[in-house]
This record gives C-alpha cells, structure tokens and sequence, in this order.
C-alpha cells in the first residue's frame, strides 16, 4: 500500500439504489479530501446522501441493492471502489472505523462491552485472550469509562447511553485506525452528555492524527467541531470550504436558508425564516439544480440540466450555483 | 373555526386566568420483580413535587435531560396517568375528581401532539379519518351548520396540507407533513391547551421551522396555550414564555423565559445552556462551556439534599445533606440552589 497523497480521496462519487419503484440516486457525484489531523463535516438534511457516502467508503453498502456506478474513494492511494471483501475486511476497523449513531443497536446485547472491546485485539490474530483483556481495559479507561475492570463483564444495557456511546468509540478507536468516520455520533445523546462525547473524539483525534469525518444535521455540532464543510442537498455537494468561511459567508442558497432557519439558542427570533418546501422525492430529482424548487433566488438556466457547474468563489470555497459569486458578495434576493 | 377564544380579552386589571394549575404533582412508579410472587423492590421517582401555573394564551416550556421526568408530566396533565399525590387542574377543573367519562369530556380542553409522526398516526386509516376521528368521540364538536367532511378540509387547510389529500395514507406524506396532520387532528375539538411533547425534535432542520411558524401561527390566531415538552433549548427560546427546568423530577429553575436564558440562577440551568452547541464556529470556540462530569443519576435512587449535588460544580456539603426550596431571586423568577449564581455570572 502506497503512502502518498492524501489520506482519503473521494472523487465524483455515485451510489445508486435499485428498489421497488425505482432506482434512487442517492449520491450524485461528491468528492472531498481528507488529510490526517483533520475534521470535516458533511452536513445534511434526511435524504442528503451523506449516510450513504459514509456507507460506500466502509464498504458496507448493501450489496443487493446498491451499486456505485461512476466514481472513485481511494484510501492513501488505494482504490476502495471494488476492492474485494476480503481485502476491505483487512482496512475495516485497523484502517477506517465507523462510530454509529445508536449504540444500543450497534453493539451486540449479549456479549459483553468488554469482550466485545478486545473481540477487536483478538481478531488480528497476534494477542492472547488476556493480553487482549489488559489492552481493552486500557482503551476503556482511554475513553473514559470509569473502574474498566469491574465494568468489563457488563452488559451494553447496564450502560447510560453516553457510556454505551464511550463503548462503542472503545471498540472503534482500538486499533488506531486513521480515518474515523462518526455517522451523528450525539444525535440520541442528552445535550450535557454530548458535549462530553464531542470533547473525547476530538481528544483522541488530537492525540492520534486520525482524519475524522463527521456525518450530522446539526449544524450546532458542526460549528464546534469541524475544520471543514460540505453540504449535501438531493445525493449533491451544494457548497464546501472551511468551516469560518462558510458560517460567515455562504455561495450557495441552500445553505443560507439552512443557516437563516435554525433556531438560536442566545436569541429570540420568534418566526424562523423556513425554507419552503420539502426535498425533492430521490426517485424523481428535477433536472437542473435538485434547489431550484426551494430557492430563493432561481434564474433559468437552473431548471435545465446540467446541473450548476462546481464554482470556486475563494481558495478552497466551492459553491454549485449558478449565482454562487452573487450570493457569495452578499446579493441576496428576499423571497 | 369559530372565533378564537382570544378575542375575549379579560378586563385589563384582572390577573391572567391560568387555564392549568398543578400543585406538588407526584407521580412514582413501583419497579417489581418476580413473575409469580411479584413484589416491589424500588420506586422510580419520575415526578417529586412539582407546581406550575400556565396563564391562558401563553406557553411553558418543560427542559432538562432524558429521564429528568418532563414527559411523565405532560401524560399526567393529559389524565393519561393518574398522579400519586397532588393536582392537576385544567380550565378549573380537578383531574382527579373526574369519572372516566368526564375525563374523556374534560380532554376535549387538553389535547396533545407526540414526538415521533412515524408511529402516533394509524398506517391503514386515510388522513381524513385520522384527523376527523376525534369528531366520532365528540359529535358536537362538528361546528354548526358544516359536515365532518368540511370540518376535516378545513383544518387541513389551516396547518398547511393540501385538502385534496384527505383519502390518502400517512405514509404518503413526509415527516413534516405527519406531523401537520397530527396537529389538525389536535386541533381538531378546539382544546384550550394542547401540550406538545418534543414536537419538532425528528423533523429536519428546514421543515422544524415550518413546523414551529405554524405553532406560532396557532398560538396567535386561536389563543392557544402550550405546554411545550422539549429537550432543545435553541427551539424552546423562539416559543415559550415561562420555562420550568425539570431534573430527576424536582424544578431547579422555574419562571420567565428571557430571564432564565439570559439570567440563569441555578448551576443546572446554566449548564445546560452552556453545552448546547452555538451554530456559529467563532462563537463557540471562544464561548465558556460547563461541561458537567457524569451521567444523570438513576431516578430510582435519587441522590440525597440537592438532586444535582453529585454533578454540581458548586456543590458543598449542605447540598448533599439539604434539598434546597424553590424560592424567589427575582420577579416571576423562582431557583432551588443554596448557592445561587450571581446576576452577573449567568
């Protein structure tokens, strides 16, 4: 495996699902880099695509139903697009690891935290069932599980689910991989609580370089956490850039009726300015920008495809509208 | 919809008439074990003595974490659990003193809105049936002179759905829809109150808004009043007027909403407004954040003195010995703290 560029690459990625009345474009080419040390956010609403993309670089898209018919997630150098399964199980979990919104479903009720943490040291082959032991322990107490040795043969739902969150963060961060991919890693989790858990991958992420993709609707999270962002709209890329730039000056429409409509915890706004509409149905996306039924501001060639070209507004700022320099210098047309 | 009760406005020297009054509600539930021989091993202590008035046309905001016991109070004001101890009253009237049958007619006052329009709507009835159902328990809340059908169209039309989709099923409607029939169906026998438990909370971003504008909308056309039940205090600011902050059962922190945001008294209270991501990079990364060590306690073993003295950063003995009261720090600004922050801390 070769160790130049960038940690992982993606590139015009696409996913695409067969289903009973249609197929569905999930992911409708996104890319992005990620280098280590680094944080990026890929924001977006139910439907986005952005749980697919994470799904399609672990290589646990289902394999029934799902294809990725155009595009390329190359992990240091190494294509991942139709690598076989035995070759991904030998990245999964050392490599590239995956925190999981729900820890209650994701970690196995009948088998202990503990067994289930060093399951991780034991299926490399290369420790004993109690060096094993001793290295869990260790990454439980890492994580912030407190007295790891008495806890160890507990069971997931004698848990909190803030401590279940720190179990399953144990098991994923075991094996130091450099990319952790954390899919709404607080959405289940009481505000105090979440707060504690974004503190600890962030933590861990500063102690071991791990490139950290964050997969979230909230935008509040991904202000605190993130180096950089993409907003995904309909399977698409809508905007991406660093993370000052775009909560201070958005390119793209979408993004700033996201940013205008969520409600402010230090002000009282009384009426939000909602984004009309719903996302569009991914059985039938329109032609032409999938935004362009909700903007505020659409002008003809948005109707047609192709879509709106991938516009550079600033160094490392990209925007997919047509009017991404006028939104960008603040033009804005009130709805 | 007839005229909005708002419209009669009671004289102007008269105090606002509280159309909910609850007083020391309890409410325990016994933890049993044993399937032949049950016995009662525990009590979870869901609610421990709570009292809070809702004036009519305004809105309460019950906060605090999972497990701090504010659904359990939205149940009990709804009569759908009957308390341990203490009151409930709505527009006047003692819950407790109601047969079955006048609770059904005292609800007509009092509906509610559930978290999740996933499962809180029937999958095989059509949406005019959801939301008209409430007209089969209560036929003479069909407004004179108009058939169900026309009532039903009507509501529709008033939170935002197309009325030609009366004959369809909730699944054709996306979630922010759903929860738009929800509330017509709520809307439905004209309450007084409706409570709302985490209406918002599994609707994305852009359709929460909408949702809430329509609450808003609600709220101003129909003087309604809400309790609204939320964990999401970014959402709890734009619409509520007084909030009462709930933790392990017992109110820390009960009073006006712009002072508690603003001023908060009780350490609890403050640290839950700190741990709430701001949506803004800058703000954040130079904003003082609490960051409270520990889980919330277990309700069926409620810390002794002061419910939130194990995660307290101001915690000394007296607190883990002494519960403190509810007493007054300001106009209509109630704290439970033996140690209160300073004004010019929060």
């Amino acid at each position: 495996m070769s160790d130049t560029g960038p940690l992982l690459e993606v590139r015009d990625l696409h996913v695409r699902f067969r289903t009973r009345d249609g197929v569905v474009s999930a992911v409708n080419g996104m890319s992005f880099t990620l280098d280590a040390g680094e944080t990026i956010a890929i924001l977006g609403e139910s439907g986005s695509g952005k749980s697919v993309t994470a799904q399609a670089i672990m290589g646990i898209l289902p394999s029934k139903t799902a294809t990725i018919p155009q595009g390329s997630i190359r992990y240091r150098g190494t294509e991942l697009v139709g690598l076989r399964e035995r070759d991904y199980r030998q990245l999964r979990g050392a490599k590239i690891a995956m925190v999981f919104q729900d820890a209650l479903s994701a970690l196995n009720p009948v088998t202990s935290v503990g067994r289930q943490v060093s399951e991780m040291f034991r299926v490399r082959g290369d420790m004993s069932r109690r060096q094993a032991k001793a290295a869990a322990i260790e990454v439980m107490s890492h994580v912030g599980i407190p007295d790891p040795a008495r806890r160890f043969n507990d069971y997931p739902h004698q848990f909190s689910g803030g401590m279940r969150q720190r179990v399953m963060i144990a098991t994923m961060i075991a094996l130091r991989p450099s990319v952790l991919i954390a899919d709404e890693p607080t959405t289940a989790l009481d505000v105090t609580v979440q707060a504690q858990i974004m503190d600890l991958l962030k933590e861990l992420q500063r102690e071991t370089g791990t490139g950290l993709i964050l997969i979230t609707h909230d935008l509040g999270v991904v202000a605190s956490v993130a180096d950089r962002i993409a907003v995904m709209y309909a399977g698409r890329v809508m905007e991406q850039g660093n993370v000052d730039e775009i909560y201070q000056r958005q390119a793209n429409p979408y993004t700033v009726g996201l940013l205008e409509s969520i409600p402010q915890i230090d002000e009282r706004v009384g009426r939000l300015p909602a984004i009309p509409g719903l996302p569009p149905n991914l059985l039938a996306v329109p032609p032409g920008c999938p935004y362009h039924l909700r903007c505020a501001m659409p002008i003809d060639p948005c109707f047609e495809d192709p879509a709106p070209p991938f516009t550079q507004v600033a160094p490392g700022h990209h925007s997919m509208c047509w009017r991404a320099e006028e939104v960008y210098a603040g033009e804005r047309v009130a709805r | 919809m007839s005229a909005s009760p708002a419209e009669a406005v009671p004289a102007p020297v008269a105090p606002p008439e509280n159309v909910i009054e609850v007083r020391n509600l309890v409410k325990h539930y016994p933890i049993e074990r044993g399937i032949v021989f049950r016995r009662q091993v525990g009590t979870i202590h869901a609610v421990d003595g709570i009292s809070f008035d809702l004036p009519r046309g305004t809105t309460l905001a019950l906060v605090g974490e999972s497990g701090c016991g504010k659904s359990t109070v939205g149940r009990l004001l709804m009569g759908l659990e009957r308390p341990t101890s203490g009151t409930v009253r709505v527009a006047g009237v003692d819950l407790a003193t109601l047969s079955a049958k006048g609770l059904s007619a005292g609800r007509r006052d009092l509906q509610i809105i559930l978290q999740d329009p996933y499962t809180s709507l029937d999958p095989r009835m059509t949406v005019g049936a959801i939301i008209g159902e409430p007209f089969d328990i209560h036929p003479s809340a069909v407004p004179a002179g108009t058939s169900v059908k026309d009532a039903v169209r009507d509501l529709m039309d008033r939170v935002g759905l197309n009325p030609e989709f009366v004959n369809r099923y909730p699944h054709q409607f996306s979630g922010g829809q759903r929860q738009r029939i929800g509330i017509a169906r709520a809307l439905a026998l004209r309450p007084k109150v409706i409570v709302a438990d985490e209406p918002v909370s599994a609707l994305d971003v852009s359709v929460q808004a909408q949702v809430m504008n329509l609450l808003m909308d609600l709220r101003d056309e129909l003087g309604l009043s809400y309790v609204f039940v939320s964990h999401d205090l970014a959402v709890v600011r734009q619409i509520a007027d007084t909030i009462a902050v709930m933790y392990l059962g017992r109110l820390m922190e009960y009073g006006d909403a712009e002072q508690i945001y603003t001023r908060p008294r009780n350490p609890y209270t403050a640290a839950l407004l700190s741990a709430v991501p701001v949506a803004d990079p800058q703000v954040q990364r130079t904003r003082e954040r609490i960051v409270l060590g520990g889980d919330l306690p277990s309700p069926a073993n409620p810390p002794r003195g002061c419910r939130f003295s194990t995660r307290c950063f101001r915690a000394e003995e007296v607190c883990r010995q002494v519960e403190p009261e509810l007493i007054e720090v300001g106009p209509h600004h109630r704290a439970a703290c033996h140690f209160p922050l300073d004004i010019s801390e929060g």
